[in-house]
């Protein structure tokens, strides 16, 4: 222990990040303010850490070694994550945040491991440290493989797999880790193997959660992590009584549970359902009704660019397809092309609209699109009815009418924009393949609407040439 | 049960204090709007990135010959910083598009 100064900075130290988090997420809900409440967040975080190093322990010479391996790791992971961080493409964003999410998991079942050890050597415990210890391990490694499992289905090195009785299976892990749990709290002496059989249900139950969810679900569930890793770090922070770990972390995980919350409402499906696992239509059973296809009907370039430019209002409703094609710059050149020949332009961004929340809000800033230019889905649909042509890009599940009319859609009940209400619908699509859901839309065999075929880029650029020629 | 009592007894300034941050963090992110939600995970997830502290916490204390603690505390700390570091630096980046947005 340091002497009572120390420990005075110490602290003070930690109860400024703790104000620095709260001012950072807090910023982070205003869009001018955003940036700087991230980089006031980092500040704290860095006091944070440097306090921890120089004033948590009196500094001794004999742990010389202890003090090079904490300096190297920071450093490691400072150039790694810059690097990383600065160089993954706009469309891996929520998959890169899903990795470093994964890495504050695995952190925190790593500090659980080591105070297990911790336990077994000294032989003295308290039931409610070990309670602290086994909660910090189990959300920690479940948050670690399930953000990896996320992180590599989005990167498409994992596909969709659901495992026959998945769900039983899901549940019956979950049993087992609780009932470990159990054990491991109630025993009088720590036992090792225990602890290891405990990481690897919890593993194991990560991975399984994840694997089977596909479609629009990725978004809560990436979430749903985020706010687990929150949790994790708390647990942390109770074990070493650390402020700023627990008020940190304790922060994230409700504000994570009431973003996974508020994605869970948009898309008309429980919180319950989501950890059990079962929903994502991930599984073969999605019959759909192939049977009863009508035809579709094609539109060329040039009839779409004359649709387009004597239209009064057109609507844009992106999809994961324009982050795919990296079409964001070459939509809002339509968009000032559109806006010459006296053609408004907006965006009607549904809410989980691409691989994450406000992916397409970011996609969209990245090619200065200006806000009000975006109408969020429900006041987009009120003006459905005044728009002459809507141009759907590489979105398939957000406008799925069996989300309002078939009960047996995996995707029912989920709110769509409601592009039918328009006057023209132009789905532009690579091909007449399924949306991440897996399901058949019945929207392109709608009399309204026309496919124009083709990667979204390419397809624009021509629109836009066209449209310009007019 | 007793040691449960007594863990509730001697960390009630800590329960209080977790109970009132779970309203804040409530509070704090009800009003952020859609545009901002995915910054706002990501800044999120930065900050849970404090967790990197318990490993510095672990490096500190263990012996210097305690090697099992010093391998996995030194994985533990590349893992979190890997998680601030990245974490802020991602967020930023997001954020930067929409700062050229504001002229």
């Amino acid at each position: 222990m340091t002497d009572l100064f120390g420990l005075t900075i110490l602290e003070l130290c930690y109860i400024a990040a703790s104000i620095t988090f709260i001012m950072g997420l807090k910023m982070l809900s205003s869009p001018d303010k955003a940036r700087k409440g991230n980089l006031i967040a980092a500040y704290g975080m860095g006091i944070a850490i440097f306090a921890t190093i120089l004033f948590k322990e009196e500094l001794t010479a004999d742990k010389w070694v202890n003090y090079g391996l904490i300096l190297t790791g920071l450093i490691v992971g400072t150039v790694f994550g810059t690097r990383m961080a600065m160089k993954v493409k706009m469309t891996a964003m929520p998959q890169m945040v899903s990795f470093f999410n994964g890495m504050g998991g695995a952190c925190a079942a790593v500090i659980s491991l080591v105070e297990f050890d911790h336990l077994l050597h000294t032989g003295k415990v308290e039931t409610g440290m070990m309670v602290v210890i086994i909660l910090g391990l189990i959300i920690g490694s479940v948050s670690f493989a399930g953000s990896i499992i996320a992180y590599g289905k989005l990167e498409g090195k994992i596909g969709d797999k659901a495992l026959p009785g998945g769900q039983v299976i899901n549940i019956v892990l979950l049993l087992a880790i609780l009932g470990m749990a159990i054990v491991m709290a109630m025993a009088d002496v720590p036992n090792e193997t225990h602890m290891y059989i405990l990481l690897g249900i919890s593993l194991l139950y990560g991975v399984l959660f994840v694997l089977p969810i596909g479609g629009a679900d990725m978004p809560v569930v990436i979430s749903l992590l985020n706010s687990f890793t929150g949790m994790a770090a708390a647990f942390g922070g109770f074990l070493y009584g650390n402020q700023a770990m627990l008020t940190g972390g304790i922060l994230v995980g409700s504000a994570g549970t009431i973003l996974t919350v508020l994605m869970c409402t948009a898309m008309n499906r429980s919180l319950m359902n989501v950890i059990i696992g079962s929903f994502g239509g991930g599984g073969a059973g999605v019959a759909g009704k192939d049977g009863e296809q009508g035809t579709v009907k094609e539109i060329s370039v040039t009839d779409a660019a004359i649709l387009l430019a004597y239209a009064n209002k057109v609507c844009v409703v992106p999809g994961y397809g324009l982050a795919v094609a990296q079409a964001q710059h070459t939509v809002h050149n339509l968009e000032k092309v559109l806006a010459d020949k006296g053609v408004e332009l907006n965006y009607a961004i549904h809410p989980v609209a691409g691989r994450m929340p406000g992916h397409m809000n970011v996609l969209l800033a990245e090619a200065d699109v200006p806000y009000p230019k975006l109408q969020e889905m429900e006041d987009a649909n009120d003006d459905m009815a005044n728009t002459d042509v809507v141009l759907v890009i590489g979105a398939n599940d957000v406008v799925n009418p069996a989300a309002e009319n078939d009960p047996s859609s995996p995707i029912y009940g989920m709110p769509i924009i409601d592009v039918l209400k328009a006057k023209n619908v132009i789905v532009m699509k690579r091909s007449m393949g399924k949306g991440y859901a897996g399901i058949e839309n019945e929207l392109f065999f709608n009399d309204k609407n026309r496919m124009l075929f083709g990667d979204a880029k390419d397809s624009l650029e021509k629109l836009i040439s066209e449209v310009k020629n007019l | 049960m007793q040691d449960l009592l007594s863990l509730f007894y001697e960390n009630r300034e800590f329960i209080f204090l977790i109970i009132v941050s779970i309203f804040l963090g409530i509070e704090v992110i009800s009003n952020v709007p859609a545009v901002l939600h995915t910054p706002l995970m990501s800044g999120a997830n930065a900050i849970h990135g404090v967790v990197v502290i318990g490993s510095i916490i672990i490096m500190l204390e263990a012996a210097p010959d305690n090697y099992f603690a010093l391998i996995l505390g030194f994985f533990a700390v590349v893992l979190g910083t890997l998680n601030v570091v990245g974490g802020f630096v991602v967020t930023n980046r997001m954020l930067e598009m929409f700062k050229k947005k504001e002229k």
